[in-house]
């Protein structure tokens, strides 16, 4: 907290604040603990090809390793399925999610809040603050999602044309379920009753200095209301804490962004001071929560061609945002615990 | 009184089919094959016209039989037999269809027009959308070679409608075309013993299966059934997706990838070598790929295609051999593996 600037707002004193705090809190670890309890046997499926803990009887083992020797057996055959955005499902669940997962449990050590904001069937559009640098928050976004929501629904990242753009990057995202940023591929994906993640502020958001953390950017030009508009997908607000100190960008090199045809190219503490070393992000506690969904099934459909009630709608979304940010950093005890 | 179709590019694969399977059709009275070489017996039985469609004669021959169908297959990548250059298939693509409409423009008789072209149209590009539906503008269009060559045919072809608003139109943009009998230069690149790929890239493709081409050809040259349109512009493939790794797997042909700078060096050496045809527009293919929609497909043409992209796919891989690293072989492998240890896991308890 001593490390932000944080504007206190609400009427409300301090002491009172604490002890709302202090009950919240109490309120939010009894409603974790169930969906924490639902998603272990997940889980342990879910990291079949790569065994965590070693089970008492052999019988586990060689259940794993069958398991195991089927996945390969699909994946060198080629007989597995992939969807029209190159989502691979089985990939993303065996490989890549288990990939991030230490990262999700061990290093960031990711709370959730408001789980059940996220429904449990149709279409839904996520939108949270972007920061840290390194798109990490997506990443852990994707990982609480599925993890945390008892339908296990897999979020569609909206991701920059930069990341398909990369070698090896764009190839690992497609298979993960991203896509490009773009109204077609949102509202495609929400017809289809997908929950579609979305970071309006983009490289602003990502690349900002670290004394403007958790100032949300502008939104871009709101294009993600129209397009859960046109498809009558609610609005999840979502406010990712903790994301922001992972790489505390002290500089900008534009010159070398510039040259590398990045759009901003970072200089923290420890990059590119300490070669590869610097890359390693720094172990931040993070909270994501999950805000009230907006509906956005009343309007009659030309409301997307408002441009009012898009800026509107807009607006009341990066305001609730911003609030559960403030009020997310003031019940932060440190950024690393 | 019948149809009277006129098929340009029939000494093809795909042309001489179509005119063998349309002739059964009741309602075609008369076929009509153009083209510059014979077919042999690839057009057998229809009334076969030697005729180059760079050249105003056609407009004889439209006159001459009195066509009220034209289906225009001569739009293609690669040149017909061998030694063909690439600026004669251009010329034949955009100089041909001129002329074929400007002859279609003089004749009172047309009445229909059918446009084979390709989802090349759209380009690949990493900032396109997903999935091109029939409207999705380009975000870089093609610079030259075969999708550029359909980019201006299609242009043409939208000038003669406008002209001549009381012709159907229907262009067809097909998806890769592959089958047993597939002569096209993704056919070849995939029956390479050994696939280069662009590293760290895994395109999305789509097929269509020879089969459904001609099955949509013929939907679109009739009168349209009830509830259906059959003019317009439409994307033709088959359902599904496959990724090129897939691909690879399936056929049991390994990959090797090659950084896209060096791409380009690799691709222009195999075609000086006459292995496969690598033009830019189809490593962009490559690297990036193209899925389209199929919706209007569906619902408007009202044409279901038969094989899905994998049953096109799984058609095509039956009809190339075995690979290097069969599918069956590797599985076999990991059976026997999995075998070993279930038994090994019984002995110990």
């Amino acid at each position: 907290m001593a490390d932000a600037k944080v504007i206190p707002f609400g009427d409300e004193p301090r002491t009172r604040r604490a002890r709302n705090t202090k009950a919240k809190r109490a309120s939010v670890r009894s409603t974790a603990t169930p969906a924490a309890l639902a998603s272990v046997p997940e889980r342990e499926q879910a990291a079949e090809p790569v065994p965590v803990e070693a089970p008492a009887e052999s019988g586990g083992w060689d259940r794993r390793i069958a398991g195991g020797l089927s996945f390969l057996r699909r994946r060198i055959t080629g007989d597995y399925e992939v969807d029209e955005f190159g989502y691979d499902k089985e990939l993303t669940d065996q490989v890549l999610m288990s990939m991030v997962r230490p990262l999700y449990e061990k290093y960031f050590r990711v709370e959730v809040k408001g789980i059940e904001n996220i429904p449990s069937e149709g279409g839904a559009l996520i939108v949270a603050n972007h920061s840290g640098t390194l798109p990490l928050d997506g990443l852990m976004l994707q990982v609480a999602v599925h993890d945390n929501h008892p339908a296990e629904r897999h979020l569609r990242l909206l991701a920059a044309d930069l990341v398909f753009m990369l070698p090896v990057i764009n190839e690992l995202a497609r298979k993960a379920g991203h896509t490009l940023a773009c109204a077609e591929d949102a509202e495609r994906l929400l017809q289809r009753g997908e929950v579609v993640g979305v970071m309006p502020e983009g490289f602003k958001g990502i690349g900002k200095p670290f004394g403007d953390r958790y100032k949300l950017q502008r939104f871009g030009r709101g294009g993600f209301v129209s397009t859960a508009l046109r498809a009558g997908a609610p609005i999840v607000p979502c406010s990712i804490v903790g994301a922001e100190e992972i790489y505390p960008m002290i500089g900008n090199a534009k010159t070398v962004a510039r040259i590398l045809g990045f759009p901003y190219f970072p200089i923290t503490p420890t990059f590119p001071w300490l070669g590869p070393l610097g890359m390693v992000p720094l172990p931040t506690k993070w909270t994501i929560q999950f805000g009230e969904p907006i509906p956005t099934d009343g309007y009659p459909p030309e409301a997307a061609e408002d441009p009012m009630l898009m800026f509107n709608l807009t607006d009341q979304v990066r305001e609730q945002i911003q609030h559960t940010l403030y009020k997310l950093l003031v019940q932060r005890r440190s950024v690393f615990f | 009184m019948g149809k009277i179709v006129l098929v340009t590019g029939v000494a093809r694969q795909l042309g001489g089919r179509l005119v063998r399977r349309i002739q059964r059709d009741p309602e075609v009275d008369r076929v009509i094959g153009v083209d510059v070489v014979p077919p042999g017996d690839r057009a057998a039985g229809a009334l076969f016209v030697q005729a180059d469609i760079r050249q105003p004669t056609i407009a004889r021959v439209l006159a001459e039989h009195n066509v009220d169908t034209v289906v225009h297959m001569d739009v293609t990548g690669t040149p017909l037999g061998t030694g063909g250059s690439r600026a004669t298939v251009k010329e034949t693509n955009v100089i041909g269809t001129m002329q074929l409409l400007g002859a279609c423009q003089k004749s009172p008789t047309v009445k229909r027009l059918v446009i084979k072209s390709s989802t090349s149209v759209y380009g690949a590009a990493p900032r396109d959308p997903a999935v091109f539906t029939e409207t999705t503008p380009p975000k870089s269009l093609p610079s030259g070679g075969f999708a550029k060559d359909a980019v201006e045919v299609e242009g043409y072809v939208r000038g003669f409608a406008r002209r001549r608003p009381d012709v159907a139109v229907c262009v067809l943009r097909f998806a890769n075309i592959l089958g047993p009998r597939a002569d096209s230069p993704l056919a070849e690149y995939l029956s390479l013993p050994v696939l280069p790929t662009v590293f760290g890239y895994d395109p999305r493709l789509q097929f269509v299966h020879e089969d459904d081409v001609i099955d949509v050809l013929r939907i679109a040259l009739h009168e349209p059934r009830r509830g259906t349109l059959n003019s317009g512009t439409f994307n033709v493939t088959g359902e599904g997706v496959l990724l090129l790794s897939q691909c690879s797997r399936r056929l049991g042909r390994p990959t090797v990838p090659v950084l896209l700078p060096a791409v380009n060096w690799v691709g222009s050496a195999l075609r000086t070598v006459g292995v496969t045809d690598f033009s830019p527009e189809q490593i962009r293919l490559l690297t990036h790929g193209r899925v389209v929609s199929t919706v209007q497909m569906r619902e408007t043409l009202g044409f279901v295609p038969q094989y899905s992209t994998a049953d096109t796919f799984e058609d095509f891989a039956r009809s190339r051999g075995v690979g290097l690293l069969p599918p069956e072989v590797l599985a076999r492998t990991v059976d026997r593996v999995s075998g070993f240890v279930s038994s090994a896991g019984k002995e110990r308890s």
